[in-house]
Order: C-alpha cells, then sequence, then structure tokens
C-alpha cells in the first residue's frame, strides 16, 4: 500500500523537474516541453487525490488540465512558428522584441 | 505489488523528465517526453484510473508530442544553430529556487493526510463518464470552446501574411 503522499511527492518532483527546464534553458521548443512536464505533474497528484478520497473529481480535473494543456501546446508551437519565420532562431534570449 | 511497481514507474517518470530538460536535441527531449508520458499513464493505472490512463496516452503522446516532432521537423534548425547553453549565476540561482520549490512541496505533501482507502472505482470510465455528463456538463461543454479558439489561434498565427 503506498502512502498518498508518495504520490504527492512525485508530483512535486515533477513539476520541480519542469520548473527548472522552464528557468534554464534557453530552447524554447524544451521550455514548452517542460511546461508540459509540470502539468503532468499537477495531473499525478489530482488523480491521486482523486482514487485516495474516492472522488471522481480529481480525475474530472485532471481532464480539464489535459485539455488545457492540449490547447497550449498548439498556440504555443503555432507562435513559435511565427517567430521563427520573423526571427529565424529558438533561442528564448534573442526573442526580445517585446522588450523595451 | 503497488509500491513496487510504483517506485519502478515513479523512478522512470523522474529519469524521463530529467533528460528531458538536460538533452541539447530538442528530439531527443521529446522522445524522452514520451518515456516520462507513459510512466505517468502506468503510475494512473496503478492508482485504477483507466480512462484518464487511456487519455493521457492518446493526447499527451498521441497528439501533443506528435505536434511537437511535427514542429521540431518543420523548422528543422540545423545542428549547429542550436541555443548554447551558458551556465549563468542567474540560472544556477533559478535551478536552486526550484530545488527549493520541491523540497518546499514535499514537506508538504509530507503532512497532507489522507483516509487510507483501497484504490476504488473512482477513476473507471463509468465513473468519470457519469461525473463529466452530469455534475462538471456545463465545464466540459466549456471545454470544446476553448479548443475551438485554440484551433483559430493556431491556424491565424501560424498561416502566412496575405
Amino acid at each position: 500500500m503506498v502512502q498518498p503522499s508518495a504520490y504527492l511527492l512525485l508530483s512535486a518532483i515533477l513539476f520541480g523537474i519542469g520548473v527548472v527546464g522552464v528557468v534554464a534553458r534557453k530552447n524554447v521548443l524544451i521550455i514548452l516541453m517542460s511546461v508540459e512536464l509540470m502539468l503532468n505533474g499537477v495531473n499525478v497528484a489530482f488523480v491521486a487525490a482523486g482514487s485516495y478520497l474516492g472522488d471522481a473529481t480529481g480525475g474530472i480535473f485532471a481532464f480539464m488540465v489535459m485539455t488545457v494543456a492540449a490547447a497550449e501546446a498548439a498556440v504555443g508551437l503555432a507562435l513559435l512558428i511565427a517567430l521563427y519565420r520573423l526571427k529565424e532562431t529558438i533561442d528564448i534570449t534573442e526573442l526580445r522584441i517585446l522588450k523595451w | 505489488m503497488e509500491p513496487v511497481f510504483f517506485i519502478l514507474f515513479g523512478a522512470i517518470a523522474t529519469g524521463g523528465a530529467i533528460m528531458v530538460v538536460t538533452r541539447r536535441h530538442p528530439m531527443a527531449s521529446a522522445l524522452y517526453l514520451i518515456l516520462t508520458l507513459f510512466a505517468v499513464a502506468a503510475l494512473f493505472v496503478l492508482r485504477q484510473a483507466h480512462f484518464l490512463a487511456a487519455i493521457q496516452v492518446i493526447i499527451y503522446a498521441g497528439a501533443v508530442v506528435v505536434l511537437f516532432i511535427f514542429v521540431i521537423m518543420l523548422i528543422n534548425v540545423p545542428e549547429d544553430r542550436l541555443p548554447v547553453e551558458r551556465t549563468t549565476a542567474l540560472r544556477v540561482l533559478g535551478v536552486i529556487a526550484a530545488g527549493l520549490l520541491i523540497l518546499e512541496s514535499a514537506v508538504i505533501a509530507r503532512r497532507f493526510g489522507m483516509p487510507k482507502l483501497p484504490a476504488s472505482d473512482s477513476g473507471s470510465v463509468e465513473a468519470v463518464g457519469r461525473a463529466l455528463f452530469t455534475d462538471y456538463l456545463l465545464a466540459f461543454e466549456i471545454t470544446s470552446v476553448l479548443l475551438l479558439a485554440a484551433v483559430i489561434g493556431a491556424i491565424a498565427l501560424a498561416k502566412k501574411k496575405a
């Protein structure tokens, strides 16, 4: 019998690794993938809590998170393609046209 | 049996996640992301959330990662023009901050008590479907609007200016 806190710990680790990817990498594609990792870590917590409490709501929330993740990937990658066409780079530090 | 599989798939998910953020080429990252997503799906099965495990494989591994791979191949950045990662003080600070975040969440997770029920069937297709089409019907329907907005946004952003 696995303790509920073990799942929450795993969820925190996945989320934290995603945070590392977002703050430490320069490649926009890997940053987007790290965001997916963070959302997945949250999903682990939702599913574990829902199953330990015997409530389907955890699963519903995980479902909603997946929908948002899919929408985010579609829009994020479309933005990336538009930016690449404009600047010919996927380096986040060179994409600063909004910076004053 | 659950602890063995939990440690196995938890280790695969964590290792895959570390590889995702450390690989130089985004294609390698995308493949390790698939590994992580499958391991998380296996963890969902361990918690009897079969519906979400299937959705995880179909939507994440089947749609989102394919989209990523598609874009990686589409823009096809040459190996020598990939961003050079340098360890600056700010980055190290960011990694330390993320480590503290994990530590903090771990402390909170340890204090979080839940009744030790055996894994129920609350994650089965029937239970999730029933909740989705009764209590959460409005949220479910609004999800379709979100996806429509994402589709229109993606097409509008990615198409060439006329």
